[in-house]
Order: structure tokens, then sequence, then C-alpha cells
């Protein structure tokens, strides 16, 4: 304990310097306006971003990184409560409370609650992600490639499983998302796959241009030629404090959402979507008046919010002490700190403290800067939605090529951008979740490789997965996961899984 | 047809495309002890093809390929039209004329925006974008005839 004291005094050295307090600000304040932009999210803002960084060093990259991705978590539901648009998908419940209570004239109370959970989740989850996160590294150097093959599979199967659409359809995109990850030079004989002679694909399909294809241009073309978005209810800067009984009514849903996020956000899948779609049914059980859950129940939008942001931490757990990514952002920001030559994993701890610690601290520093953001400053970025969107959409466009172009200063990065946003569009309008696709692509090559040295450790012999423990339980928790998919499947009833594609739909509001 | 039909096919279909690739191509297979660069790009294609089959057999009751609801296709079109423009322009014409000119197109032609604010807020939003990441964060942009 008093060694994490001792580190994360170091951590704060790092990150209330002035530099790293300034990165950490502009990565809040951007990543903000890309959770209010409906249609941006934090994985093709993170994307999008990315090579805004690179005249940076490491921790200052990856703390203005990170800024941007809870800073879009925060953002999220701003639209979620005063337009009915989640800024993100994982504000899609906020919509349901958060909105009601703005209709009654309760908007600015919903925008400060939202903000202080929050606050309370994403402080509180740094804290466990402080405490977990180094004894799992050291836990993780007793993992080999065996033991790595069946981690990377599991995080697959859950993320699978986790899906609110079919387990087949997500296990189909993530072959596909594997397959796209065949793509270039083989690690280890050296051959040229599927790369028709162009140099520029010898590294492989990047995931900025496929994120950004999949998940940005894909809404583009989805929703450019849609109706306007309904009007903005406008919370005025005296209603923003919410009455005493608001308060005692949002005290235990935050606490519950804070727990339950980060648990969830520690598991690979979707979490932030997950965690407030369960916080949400955990609250409305709970409740003593679950009628009131759909016509703003406090409760509906403080668990909800708060378990999202806490995610968040949840899902760096994983990806700073094993190298994992346990969802696409995670994915993402693995490949950024890649870039910034940063390889998390058990040795990040050990070789890089200030870097692990400094992004640690960081992170509460920028909860708080994210609070201070988001109250007095609501009106501003409402007034960003009064932008029409056949204005908004262009830009966003532009950004996004201008993001895809830059990364390697390919042309040809921006074809796979196009491309992938061609697929994207098509798979929505067939109801397949992209996500899969991104992960798929990042962990390709690391399960190819896991997979052959395993085999090379073994000459050859398959029973290497089943004889090491570890391995065995995590090939056992996958298989486990497919079984109670099919147990649902034969019983066609509608799960949780069901309920959340439903709720995502915009199907369900009680 | 239903649209769970559809897209098993075409994934069963791809899968197909990959496996014939991975002969053609001439990339050694290896053997289950030993794998070489086409082992596991066959092995993920069959999965992709068992998926595939099985999305197209399970999905007899889903939504029609119709239901999906196509009525943006003439955005949808357009808006692609304009970024095939820049990807095939940007290092001929440059950061800032092409995407002046895909803003610009997008705004005046598809939106029916008045010409003189699109073309304002194209070339700002150009100049602006071009300012930002170019000269302030020395993201290096392709430059056009007469260095624009």
């Amino acid at each position: 304990m008093l060694d994490t004291l001792g580190n994360l005094a170091l951590g704060f050295s790092v990150a209330l310097s002035p530099p790293i307090l300034f990165y950490a600000f502009v990565g809040c304040v951007v990543g903000t306006l890309v959770g209010v932009l409906p249609g941006v999210g934090p994985l093709a803002g993170i994307s999008l971003l990315l090579p805004a960084t690179f005249g940076l060093d490491a921790t200052r990259a990856i703390v203005m990184l990170a800024g941007i991705y809870y800073g879009a978590m925060y953002g999220g539901s701003t639209t979620s409560i005063l337009m009915r648009i989640p800024g993100e998908a994982a504000s899609v419940m906020t919509c349901i409370d958060g909105y009601a209570m703005a209709r009654k004239g309760r908007g600015g109370a919903a925008l400060a609650i939202a903000a202080v959970g929050s606050y309370v989740a994403g402080t509180a989850s740094v804290v466990g992600l402080m405490l977990l996160a180094p004894p799992l590294a050291a836990f993780a150097l007793r993992f080999g490639p065996p033991e790595y093959l069946a981690l990377l599979l599991l995080g697959l199967f859950v993320l699978a499983y986790m899906s609110s659409g079919s387990m087949l359809k997500s296990l189909a995109m993530a072959s596909l998302g594997l397959l796209l990850g065949m793509v270039g030079i083989d690690q280890m004989s050296g051959y040229f796959r599927f790369a028709y002679g162009r140099v520029e694909l010898g590294d492989g399909l990047g995931v900025v241009p496929v994120a950004v294809g999949l998940f940005g241009v894909a809404e583009i073309l989805a929703t450019a030629g849609l109706a306007m978005p309904p009007q903005v209810v406008k919370p005025r800067l005296r209603e923003l404090l919410p009455s005493r009984s608001e308060w005692r009514e949002s005290a235990a849903p935050i606490g519950r959402g804070t727990v339950l996020g980060f648990l969830i956000g520690i598991l690979p899948g979707s979490a932030h979507i997950i965690a407030s779609f369960v916080s949400y049914a955990l609250e409305k059980r709970l409740s003593k008046r679950p009628e009131q859950f759909g016509q703003g129940a406090v409760a509906g939008l403080a668990g909800p919010e708060s378990a999202n942001n806490s995610a968040t931490s949840g899902a760096m757990v994983p990806m700073l002490a094993l190298g994992v990514p346990s969802g696409p952002i995670p994915a993402v920001m693995l490949a950024a700190m890649m870039v910034h030559g940063v390889s998390p994993g058990p040795m990040l701890i050990q070789q890089q403290p200030e870097l692990f610690w400094g992004f640690v601290a960081s992170m509460y520093v920028g909860n708080v800067v994210l609070l201070i953001l988001n109250l007095p400053l609501v009106g501003l970025f409402v007034n960003i939605l009064r932008v029409p969107y056949p204005y908004l959409y262009p830009a966003i466009l532009v950004f996004s090529m201008l993001g895809v172009y830059a990364v390697n200063g390919s042309v040809v990065d921006v074809w796979i951008m196009l491309v992938m946003g061609v697929l994207g569009w098509v798979l929505r309008k067939l109801d397949f979740e992209t996500a899969p696709v991104v992960l798929g692509l990042v962990l390709a090559p690391m399960i190819e490789l896991s997979l052959r040295q395993s085999l090379a450790m073994s000459d050859g012999d398959y029973a290497i997965f089943v004889s090491r423990p570890i391995a065995a339980v995590l090939l056992g928790a996958g298989l486990l996961l497919v079984l109670l998919n099919l147990i649902s499947f034969v019983r066609r009833g509608l799960d949780w899984r069901a309920r959340l594609a439903l709720a995502e739909k915009g199907e369900e509001t009680s | 047809m239903t649209a769970e039909r559809v897209s098993g096919v075409a994934l069963a279909l791809l899968a197909l495309a990959v496996l014939e690739e991975c002969w053609r191509l001439g990339l050694p297979r290896g053997t289950l002890a030993t794998p070489g660069p086409a082992y596991m790009p066959t092995v993920l294609a069959l999965a992709l093809l068992v998926a595939g089959v099985l999305v197209a057999a399970l999905g007899r009751n889903a939504a029609t390929l119709g239901d999906a609801g196509w009525r943006e296709w003439r955005h949808t079109l357009a808006i692609l039209a304009t970024c095939v423009f820049v990807a095939l322009a940007l290092e001929r014409l440059g950061y800032r004329l092409t995407m002046s000119l895909a803003c610009a197109f997008l705004l005046a032609v598809v939106e029916r925006k008045g010409l003189v604010p699109a073309l304002l807020f194209s070339a700002g939003l150009a100049a602006g974008t071009y300012y930002l990441f170019d000269t302030l964060l020395r993201v290096q942009l392709p430059r056009g005839p007469f260095g624009l």
C-alpha cells in the first residue's frame, strides 16, 4: 500500500506539471466535443486525433488521448439529456430518463447529476485501476504464448457473447476482422499476404482507417440523408442545482453504477454499453417505484451514467497490465501507445513507472477538469449542436479524411477508410455489429504469433493449450460462453442481450 | 430474400474467395504442427464460411432486405463520390484546394445551401484545418499547384 502511495505521488508529480495539465485539459475539451457531436464517438475521435499527437512525447500524447476517451464519455450525456440523441452508444440509456427529466424542466439538474455521477465514478474507478493493474501485471508475468492465445480467444468470445445481437453474427464479424488482420507481411516467414504488390499494405491494414471508416464515415453515410434531429431543450444556468431529494435519490445508484461499471469494464466486450444497460436494469429492479422509469427517474439517469464512466477506467486495466485490449476503443488506444513507442503489458509498470503512474494521476486531474467543464460550460457545448447538420457532417468528413491521411501520409489509407465506410454502412443496415471487426483486426497478429510460438514450444502438440492450467481455464471459460449462448438459442427466450439490442434501437422505453 | 440470407451468402462467398486467393498466391499452408503463412487465413476463412452458412440457414424468418431502409442512398452515393474525388485529387491538387472543392460540392450541390456561404465555409474550413495541422502541429499535408 505504501508502495502504491509512493508511486501515486510520483504520478502526481508528473500529472501536475504544467505541460501534462495542459494536454489533459485539451484532451478533456476535445473529448467533450467529440462526445457531444452525434456520430463521432470516442473511437473515431481518438483515431482522428492520433496524428495530432505525433509531435508530442509518449506521456503527453497518452494523457491527451485518454482525456479524449473519458471526455467523450462525459460529453455523450449532454446530447442524450437535452436532445434524446446519444452522442455515443453508451449514452443510450441516459436518453430515457435524462430526456424525460429535461422535458419536465429538470434538464439542468439532470446534467448536474450526470456530471457529478460521472466524476464520482471516474475518480473511484481510477482507484480500482491503481490497485488492480500492478498485481495483475505481476501475475501476467507467468503468461507464455499459450496463455496469451487463450486470453485473446476468450476476449473475442466474451465480446461476441456480450454483443447485443446474435453471437453467431458477432463471431462472423470477428472472423472478418481477423481475416483483415492477415493482410501484409507474415511475421514468421516474411511472405506477403493479400498485398497485391502494394508496399503500403506491407504493414497490414491500419487500425485508424478501418476504425474511422467503420464508425465515423459509416455514421455519416447513414445519417446525412435523414431528417433533421429534434430541437435542443436548453437549460438555464440557475436550474443546474438538483434539489435535496434528487441528490438523495441519486447517491446510491451512483455508488452501485461505479462498482458495476468498473467490474464490467475489466471484461472484454463493449463495456460501456453493457455497463449502462445492466445498471439501468438493476436500478429499475431495486426501485420502490419502478413505474417512474422512463418518466424521469433520477436513479435511471444516475446509475447508467456513472456505470459507463466507471467502465472507462475498468477497460484500462487489461490494456495496461496485460497489453490486451478489451474492446475496440482500448484497441485503438493500444495502437496509439505503440505508435509512441510504448508497449503496454506486464513490464510497463516496472520499466516506465513515470508513464504509468503519471497516466493514472492524470485521470484524477482529468475528472476534476471535466466536472468544471461540464457544469458551467454546458451552454457553450449545447450551442455546437445548433450548427445545422448539413454544415456539420462535411466538417466531420474533412476531419476524418485529414486524420486518416495524416497517420502515414498515404492516400491508400484514405481508400481503405472509404471501403470500410461502405462496409460499415451496409453492415449497419444488415444489423451486424462492427466493433468485433476492429478488435479482430488488432488481435489478429497477436493471435497468429501466439499460436505459432506455442506450437514451436510444444513441437506441434496442441495439447499444450489444455495441459497448462491458466490456458486451460481461459479456454474453458470461452467454451462455457458458447454453450451458454447455445442454451439461450435453444430456449429462444428474450435474454438481457436481446433486450439491450431493443433498447439500442430505441424500441424499449420503459 | 431476407437480409440475413443475403449477408450469410455474401460472407460465405467472401470466405471462398479468400481460400481461392490463398491457393492462387501459392502461400505455403504448412502442417498442423508447423503452420505456414496460409494456415491462419485458411482456418479463419473456414470459420467465416461456417458462420456465413449458419447465418444464411438460420435467417429464414429475419427481416427482408428492403426492410433495412435504403432511402438515403442518393445522399450516400453523392458523399461517396465526393470522398473518391478527395482520394484521387489530394496529392495532385493539394489539401486546401481539394477539401475546399469537396466541401463546397457537398454544401452547394448536395445540401443546396447558397453558393456564397458554401464557398466561404469550405474555404474557411480547409484553410483553418490546414493551419491547425500543418502549420501548428507540423503534420505534413500535400500542397498542389501554386503552393496551395
